[in-house]
């Protein structure tokens, strides 16, 4: 037993002794087979390294500076024309200069003789500039040929011109907001300019598609460039002479949707796009949110007559003041008295109208709304726009104030589709700035109102351009109706009695619409001559006329000196035979 | 021809020295002075120097250096070794030297005497090892092994103090490559490839610039201002699709303009922008001929001292080109390691030609009754 012990604890000894001699002994007769395997490990090194060096070989040079040029040069962009053909926006060829400074072989020198061409650089910038890594920088845009000859007879090497598209806007701020602009590089950042590279223009740059300008086909506009600049003449002139801090106007096909014509005052010239930049700038008919104050009272009686409540000889009770908790609602031209419909829309009535708003209620009074696309934000091809300001707890308070305009701020141009679907016999279209068809504006169009109620609203129009507030645009001829509109602005939280936001909604000609207007006026004063009221009547309402008057054959609105015959068939039909009489006297401002 | 009729110590040279190894070296040293002419003027323009200011210093190196090389290449084996051995000595005490007295470069302390010790230590070390590890396969009474793995730490710790990371890889490599030769058991070639790993992954962890290195070798930063930020790297890579497969002609380099150490860790990319692709393929062509060559040569060689000199030796250089090949083609993180012969610089340049010349040396033919002569003479305690 201890014989076999013994054995076992000697032979695992020796064996682990012999293990030990074989760990820590080297043994030459492996050198050489290992020297093989060792210049075997250093062939795959080698190979590796080759593979890697062909792999390079094969890759192929990815941005010259010929690519890196023409990538960065800014490419051509379509010519946008307006309705008629008018050049409103263009690509005229310019030179520019860039440097390869890894080309350069003495930059101090470069800098020197550039600076001396280039006066308006500034010579350490663009020494660093041109101390720079890349193959590629650019020295100046855009030079002057006079300055490109002098570039050129200077010489230097890794100093080059190359060709760059410049765009130019010949009209200046005509038309500016909805044209937008584009960048140095020639990329649209707003505006049409900015819809154009929406519409693939920019994805067919970015594929290296740098299409010549005569390959794009031109983009034509819904605006006329003449009754554009009509516009906004007429208006600057009436925001100066009622010293307003801003204003805005706008036309608008009704059976289209197309806006005709747009300015917002101030504007800014888009071949300096840094002035778009000043907030001041602002698109008011698009960016702009505004109480529209009464001419959404149009909203409110279209929505009581289409739902058959009410009918044009309904008699509200426009006694008084309505009362709602603290809340006191009173009229401007109070007549104390009960008001037929149509007296309620010609005196301006506030109690009236948002007698008929609770009439339907809160709930169908905000999906009218919402049908009228008043409650969201309006999609143009424009990409600048703005959410509507809507009350977050909508009560019987709101629908009684948002039925003569307070208390919901939409874009000016929100409410021109909403009033334009009123007018143009009840097909609510989204505006667009691209020209299209009567036949392509009605594929996509809504209809929200009845026909009978469109018919009935453009005789309200009508009335009040000949008996109520809108007389100011009474133009002869062209059979114009109107709405006022004057909003308090909110300052501090309290609506103020002399800062106002003055509206003007007036269509033409009433028994066939058209067109549209909108004038809208910032902080307009009362002068001597208006009796010192600032309501819109006496400014946007003046404006408005101005702009009826002298547009109207630019748009070939042909005038008519004889009123017309039956021109609302429909009413007279239901029995309001009196509608096709001209009416006479009586009415407010 | 030389007259195999009278023997001289030339003839005799002439005979036994390995001529397609001298052809090689021979091709690299003059394709290096093509090279350098392309790759030093934009740094010499930089520095507002002559153009062919690098050029020039090289090819005035470049005569110390062959004498060097040719004077060394005449050793016989023993004397290669006592040459080594007091290379060995002054150099390592250059190289402490430095970490006190060291002129500093970029956080290094590398340069004594406008020379840069390490350089020379690295052939010393390598014949000094493989002398230890061939005495101690032959001979029981000389501990050669225990030698050998003495003479590891000796040389590294001054090196890693410098700090040099390249060099001290570089030798532990081929040390570690020698031992593996001298027929170590499979348990320590796995054990110690562990410790390398071990500390290659402490010195990632802990060494700060190493760490940033490998980061961002394996996730590149994104550019700052349109500048990559591995730019030394990325315009290497630049260069070699540049220059695609037949180069744009020497002098028509662009890229190298702005490529920093263009005559020296990155020249490989400068051939590639100006010379192409095929001849950077040719370029390391040659230098894997050296490599397999002098390992087979070393396998077949009988004279265990010679075999070992000649696999350490032709290993360090094999991997330096490697090493400097590859971080050019962006196969490894950036590490300043010369390509040897072609990148410029003097201590490297004598040093490569001291190596070299030991590489000649112990690769020249011996007939082999003298081989085991002297063999048996050396049983004697005195082996150097």
């Amino acid at each position: 037993m201890t014989q076999t012990t013994f054995d076992t604890q000697t032979s695992p000894a020796r064996r682990m002794r012999m293990l030990l001699r074989a760990v820590f002994s080297t043994s030459l007769a492996l050198s050489a087979s290992r020297m093989r395997l060792a210049a075997l490990g250093f062939l795959v090194l080698y190979a590796v390294i080759a593979i890697k060096l062909v792999y390079l070989g094969f890759k192929p040079e990815a941005a010259t500076t010929r690519r890196a040029a023409a990538e960065a040069v800014a490419a051509s962009r379509p010519d946008i024309l307006d309705r008629n053909g008018e050049v409103l926006a263009s690509d005229v060829k310019v030179m520019s200069v860039f440097a390869e400074p890894r080309r350069l072989i003495d930059k101090d020198e470069a800098t020197e003789l550039l600076t001396a061409v280039l006066p308006g650089l500034d010579a350490r910038e663009l020494r660093e500039r041109l101390a720079s890594k890349k193959g590629f920088v650019w020295v100046k845009r855009e030079v002057t040929p006079h300055q490109r000859d002098e570039i050129f007879h200077l010489g230097l090497p890794g100093v080059g011109l190359i060709a760059e598209n410049k765009r130019v806007y010949p009209n200046g701020p005509i038309g500016a907001h909805v044209l937008g602009f584009a960048n140095v590089d020639n990329q649209g950042i707003a505006g049409i300019e900015k819809y154009l590279d929406g519409q693939g223009l920019a994805d067919l740059h970015g594929a290296g598609f740098g299409a010549a300008a005569e390959d794009l086909k031109p983009v034509a506009l819904s605006l006329d460039i003449r009754a554009t600049h009509a516009l906004r003449d007429e208006l600057e002139k009436g925001v100066i002479h009622f010293k307003a801090k801003a204003g805005a106007a706008a036309i608008m096909d009704v059976n289209t949707g197309e806006v005709i014509a747009l300015a917002s005052l101030p504007d800014y010239d888009p071949n300096k796009p840094t002035d778009a930049l000043d907030p001041i700038h602002i698109n008011r008919m698009n960016v702009g949110v505004y109480e529209m104050g009464s001419t959404f009272k149009a909203l409110t009686i279209a929505m009581a007559l289409d739902s058959g409540k009410v009918n044009l000889n309904s008699r509200l009770d426009a006694r008084g003041v309505l009362s709602f908790g603290r809340f006191k609602i009173h009229d401007y031209h109070a007549q104390n008295r009960a008001l037929t419909l149509p007296e309620v829309f010609t005196y301006s009535s506030n109690v009236g109208v948002a007698r008929m708003a609770m009439g339907q209620g809160v709930e169908r009074h905000k999906a009218f709304l919402r049908k009228m696309g008043q409650l969201t934000r309006m999609r143009t091809e424009l990409p600048e726009s703005a959410e509507p300001i809507v009350p977050k707890n909508w009560g019987e308070l709101n629908t009684m104030t948002i039925a003569f305009g307070h208390g919901l701020a939409v874009a000016p141009l929100q409410a021109m589709m909403a009033v334009s679907a009123l007018m143009n016999g009840g097909y609510l279209m989204a505006p667009t700035f691209i020209r299209r068809t009567e036949e392509e504006a009605r594929a996509n169009a809504e209809r929200v109102v009845k026909p009978e109620t469109s018919e009935a609203m453009r005789y309200l129009m009508r009335l009040n351009a000949e008996i109520g507030t809108a007389r100011k645009v009474n133009i002869a001829g062209y059979y114009v109706g109107g709405k006022t509109g004057t909003a308090e602005k909110v300052v501090n939280g309290h609506y103020s009695k002399n800062k106002l936001f003055t509206t003007f909604m007036a269509v033409a000609p009433s028994d066939k619409p058209k067109y549209l207007f909108l004038t809208i006026m910032d902080e307009p004063q009362g002068l001597p001559e208006t009796g010192g009221y600032a309501t819109a009547a006496y400014n946007a309402g003046q404006v408005t006329g101005e702009i009826i008057e002298r547009v109207g054959p630019i748009l070939g609105l042909a005038p008519r000196f004889e009123p017309p015959h039956q021109p609302f068939p429909l009413l007279a039909k239901l029995g309001y035979g009196y509608a096709n009489i001209p009416a006479r006297g009586g009415g407010g401002h | 021809m030389i007259s195999r009729a009278e023997r001289t110590p030339f003839s005799d040279w002439a005979w036994t020295v390995d001529r397609w190894l001298l052809a090689s070296l021979a091709l690299l040293i003059v394709a290096g002075l093509v090279f350098a002419m392309a790759g030093s003027p934009p740094v010499a323009e930089r520095l507002h120097l002559p153009t062919f200011h690098f050029v020039n210093r090289q090819v005035m190196y470049l005569l110390p250096a062959l004498v060097v090389m040719i004077a060394t290449s005449f050793l016989s084996p023993r004397h290669v070794r006592r040459l080594a051995l007091v290379i060995f000595v002054i150099s390592l005490a250059l190289v402490i030297a430095t970490i006190f007295y060291g002129q500093e470069v970029k956080g290094a302390k590398r340069w004594i005497f406008g020379i840069q010790p390490s350089e020379f230590l690295k052939p010393a070390f390598v014949v000094l090892v493989a002398w230890a590890f061939s005495e101690g396969a032959r001979r029981k009474d000389v501990p050669g092994n225990l030698i050998a793995l003495l003479l590891m730490p000796i040389t590294i710790v001054p090196l890693i103090l410098q700090p040099d990371f390249g060099q001290t890889m570089l030798i532990s490599i081929v040390w570690a490559a020698l031992f593996f030769m001298a027929g170590l058991h499979w348990i320590w070639v796995v054990g110690l490839g562990g410790l390398g790993g071990v500390s290659a992954l402490l010195a990632y962890k802990f060494v700060p610039h190493v760490h940033a290195r490998i980061e961002s070798f394996l996730e590149p930063p994104p550019p700052v201002a349109g500048v990559p930020a591995n730019f030394q790297s990325e315009t290497a890579l630049e260069s070699f699709i540049a220059g695609s497969w037949f180069g744009k002609g020497p002098g028509e380099g662009v890229i190298k303009r702005i490529l920093p150490d263009s005559h020296t860790d990155f020249i490989f990319a400068v051939i590639g922008e100006e010379f192409g692709v095929l001849v950077c393929i040719a370029l390391a062509a040659v230098f894997a001929f050296v490599v397999v060559r002098g390992l087979f040569s070393a396998a077949q060689n009988s004279d265990p001292f010679c075999r070992f000199a000649t696999a350490g030796l032709v290993m360090l250089f094999g991997l330096q080109s490697c090493i400097n090949m590859a971080v050019n083609v962006h196969l490894m993180p950036a590490k300043g390691m010369t390509l040897p012969f072609v990148s410029y610089g003097g201590s490297s340049l004598i040093s490569l030609s001291l190596g070299m010349g030991f590489l000649l040396a112990v690769t020249r033919k011996r007939p082999r009754a003298r081989v085991l002569s002297e063999l048996a003479a050396t049983g004697a305690p005195a082996a150097a």
